[in-house]
């Protein structure tokens, strides 16, 4: 045999510091962390381990009605010098009543109490009153009494440090349950939340499940890296995005002024609803040939774009008009529906959110479009014009795009921190944009085709990175300051983490596609949408559905805990039965945490066997 | 008429795959390209629709600069030029027709395309071409049920469905066994032969060649280095073209 390491005293002495290094790092994690087994073995701390995990086992989720018998004994703490006692409270001869000897006692002396003629087999609190108010809710003492089944009992007590001249009382508290169990108000508020925890992991999933997806194309290397443009091609569609958000929000908000000035009777929404589609359709139907194999004229674009221009305008109308119809649909469904009433609320705000977000979405639209165009026109002209003039209108554009570009960014600065200091928030930008821009067409060859897909796609990425770095409960603390306590902040909180971390693995999924599919495809004369629709789309669909599942059991988990910090769901039940020592209530809220997650793993484990 | 002028092709690794190389292809004509794996085949048939960028040089089809073509003008030339692959690059997970289908990308509206909707003219274009390569009835099986030599009839499906003026072939029955390989080979045949169609077919084994085309050229570490008829391949010719080891067979 051979031996491959010559063992050498260098090499055991070696072992021997890195032994105990790791043990230096040991002792310091030791001290570090506040190991301490005395801290386990002390009395007080047993105790309540015992106390809690009692508790923790009968969880609250039954309880009965109870009767109570409660008797109050007047004492005198210490005895009257004169030898006087209090004396007994009056009552019938059926009545139960309590025995003291001695009948007085200094603090700290032992009594004996006795009951008689209490209901057979109860249990109860036997506790010192302070005070002479025998309605004073606040007792001392820790002893319980248990009656036998002639509803007799003697119990010992010390007298507590509560010196008094007035009489002050013992009062012996026995309950006992009557009737069938019933399910405990802490269930029914567990139940609640419950409910709410779950519909919190569901929305935060799919939300983030459908922004992630178009995240999840710009931040896959193999498909950006193939994109490259010429700068005039940049510029344009850089200044594009603005100017078309802008023209778009403007635009669209005009359709929702002209919708809501059409009113929100129910007819006249129903046949907008049913004629704009029908009328958008057919100009796309028109505008949009399935198949040319000529190229039309000019004239005949011109036509086209104004139509779609057209189709799209009355299909927000539709849009308006449905928001409109929905929200008054569902106000009307809350008021007749009783216990569905949830079902219109649900309209109402599902109307009333499409038509917040209806002119946002279309100034993104907007946006894009107009951004692609002013790109391809860009590249167009990059391709035909003579390099002198391209270089000129290079000059011309990066600096405009510069300019706006920094500018907007200086204002939304000066917009999160208020700095009011026009110098730095708008000049100061603007000039180092413009000075960019210029330095940019300066130095590249005007008809280079830039790697800008790279750069789209490492922005992304450091984005994706940071965002998925912070944690969603820190996330959630945020959005309570922002939006709120309750769910609402635990959806945004849930649903942005689910945006990063599954943007993050699905493009990890777009990159490792086979690449034979996508150069056919491409070789067909498909454009890149085409290709992505075609070729990527078919490859990733299962592995997005088992990420999107896998995200779903994380987010129900930590739909659970997102309420200890405001976040809605029933973390917040549970941590205020924890801070207000109520075990057997928070027992409850963990119990259903447990049913909720492995049931919900399960039926996940189910569907991926059927979806895959 | 295709004319390859002075094509060079520098990797970004600084390998030279191609290497000054010019030849023409006449309309109609099955050409072969042969050479030893890592000649550089490959890169010239995907310099042609500019699946790869040249580095210099010039390719001009019936006179249209394809070298010098914008990305919109790239989309109508490239519906022109039908493609098949050593490893059919069909998609996997779609149906046979969905591929078949996807020959029509360069000719159907992008918008649609979002809806995946296609003419019906198209779909029974698709069923056409499918009886054609003869798996009609494989139509709505996913692509992955079928065995090589059926996905490559359906990769030659997806070529005619582009109505192509042009077929580059890949090492297209490379992964095959010889039986199908003829099998495959005798459908690019009658594409070339009946529909006019020219093909450049890139070719490991001799007889092949000898069987099916009309002209070969040969690549060796990037450079032309035989033009002419497949029986001009005399043993010298050979030597150089496959290395002085090299052992005729069959
Ligand atoms: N994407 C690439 N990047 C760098 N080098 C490549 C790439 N593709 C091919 N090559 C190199 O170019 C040469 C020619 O390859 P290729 O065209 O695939 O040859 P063939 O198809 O004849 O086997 C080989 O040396 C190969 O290593
Ligand atoms: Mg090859």
């Amino acid at each position: 045999m051979k031996n491959n390491k010559k063992a050498s005293p260098w090499n055991s002495i070696k072992v021997g510091l890195l032994s105990l290094l790791a043990m230096v790092i040991f002792a310091y994690g030791f001290q570090i962390t506040k190991v301490d087994l005395e801290e386990l073995r002390s009395e007080n701390r047993q105790q309540s381990l015992v106390r809690v995990t009692r508790a923790l086992a009968q969880p609250e989720i039954f309880e009965y009605e109870q009767v109570e018998e409660i008797v109050n004994y007047p004492i005198y703490v210490p005895c009257l010098s004169d030898g006087n006692q209090a004396s007994a409270p009056e009552r019938s001869a059926s009545d139960p009543y309590l025995v003291i000897t001695p009948a007085c006692a200094n603090p700290g002396e032992v009594i004996q109490v006795e009951g008689f003629n209490f209901a057979p087999l109860t249990v109860g609190p036997v506790r010192f009153v302070p005070g002479n108010d025998p309605a004073n809710v606040v007792s001392l003492g820790r002893e319980n009494a248990e009656t036998d089944s002639d509803g007799h009992f003697i119990v010992s007590m010390e007298i507590p440090d509560r010196v008094s001249d007035d009489v002050q009382f013992i009062r012996a508290t026995l309950r006992r349950n009557i009737g069938a169990p019933h399910f405990s108000k802490t269930a029914y508020d567990t139940w609640n939340k419950i409910v709410e925890t779950v519909f919190l992991a569901l929305l935060a999933t799919v939300f983030g499940t459908f922004l992630a997806i178009p995240l999840s194309f710009i931040a896959a290397r193999n498909l950006m890296k193939t994109v490259k443009s010429p700068l005039t091609s940049i510029s344009l569609s850089v200044l594009g995005w603005p100017i078309g958000i802008l023209l778009g929000f403007v635009a669209v908000r005009g359709v929702g002024n002209f919708s809501a000035v059409v009113g929100s009777n129910v007819w006249v929404n129903l046949a907008g609803i049913i004629v704009s589609p029908v009328l958008a359709w057919l100009g796309l139907r028109w505008a949009l040939p399935q198949e040319e194999i000529t190229r039309p004229s000019q004239n005949m674009r011109f036509a086209r774009l104004g139509v779609i221009l057209l189709a799209v305008l009355v299909s927000f109308y539709g849009l308006f008009q449905l928001a409109s119809l929905a929200m008054s649909i569902g106000q009307t469904l809350e008021a007749v529906l009783g216990s569905f009433s949830f079902l219109g609320y649900f309209l109402f705000q599902v109307g009333d959110i499409v038509a917040i977000i209806t002119p946002a979405l279309g100034g993104l639209a907007a946006g894009g479009t107009l951004s692609s165009i002013l790109g391809r026109m860009g590249q167009l002209g990059s391709e035909k014009l003579p390099v002198s003039g391209i270089k000129s209108l290079n000059l011309i554009l990066t600096l405009i795009a510069g300019i706006t570009i920094m500018g907007l960014l200086g204002q939304l600065i000066e917009w999160l921190y208020e700095i009011g200091e026009p110098m730095y928030t708008l000049w100061g930008p603007m000039a180092v944009g413009a000075i960019a821009g210029l330095l940019l067409a300066v130095l590249t060859k005007p008809k280079d085709a830039l790697p800008i897909g790279m750069v789209v796609y490492s922005i992304t990425r450091t984005f994706l990175n940071a965002l998925r770095s912070v944690e969603a409960l820190v996330m959630a603390i945020v959005f309570v300051i922002a939006v709120g306590i309750g769910p609402f902040a635990g959806v945004m909180a849930l649903g942005l983490h689910t945006i990063v971390s599954l943007a993050k693995l699905y493009s990890e999924q777009v990159e490792s596609i086979l690449s034979g599919p996508l150069e056919a495809i491409e070789a067909t004369g498909a454009n890149r949408l085409q290709t992505i629709i075609y070729a990527v789309i078919p490859q990733i669909v299962p592995p997005y559905i088992s990420y999107t599942m896998y995200r779903w059991d994380i987010n129900v988990r930590m739909s659970t805990i997102i309420g200890f910090v405001g976040g809605g769901g029933i973390g917040f039940l549970l941590q205020q039965n924890i801070n207000l020592l109520n075990y057997r209530a928070a027992s409850a809220q963990m119990l259903a945490i447990a049913v909720v997650v492995a049931s919900m793993d399960y039926i996940s484990s189910v569907l991926r066997e059927k979806a895959i | 008429m295709l004319q390859i002028k002075n094509l060079t092709k520098i990797y970004d690794g600084g390998v030279k795959a191609l290497d000054n190389v010019s030849f023409e292809v006449p309309d109609g004509q099955f050409l072969a390209v042969i050479g030893l794996s890592g000649s550089g085949k490959s890169t010239l048939l995907r310099c042609i629709n500019r699946l790869i960028e040249p580095t210099a040089g010039q390719i001009l089809w019936n006179g249209e600069d394809i070298t010098a073509a914008s990305q919109e003008e790239m989309r109508r030339i490239r519906r022109k030029i039908g493609m098949v692959f050593q490893h059919f690059n069909l998609v996997h997970r779609s149906k046979v027709i969905t591929n078949v289908l996807a020959g029509r990308l360069g000719y159907v509206n992008p918008a649609w395309s979002l809806l995946n909707r296609f003419p019906k003219e198209d779909m029974e274009k698709a069923i056409k071409q499918l009886q054609r390569v003869g798996i009609a009835e494989k139509a709505y099986q996913r692509a992955d049920e079928l065995s090589g030599g059926q996905q490559q009839r359906v990769g030659i499906a997806r070529a005619l469905m582009q109505d192509p003026k042009m077929v580059l072939a890949d090492e297209p029955v490379a992964s095959l066994d010889p039986v199908l390989a003829h099998s495959i080979m005798s459908h690019l045949e009658d594409i070339n032969k009946n529909d006019g169609v020219s093909v450049l077919c890139s070719l490991h084994f001799l007889d092949l060649v000898h069987r099916y085309a009309d002209r070969v050229v040969a690549l060796n570490e990037g450079k032309l280095v035989f033009e002419g008829l497949p029986k001009d391949i005399d043993d010298k010719k050979f030597k150089e073209i496959y290395g002085r080891d090299a052992e005729r067979v069959g």
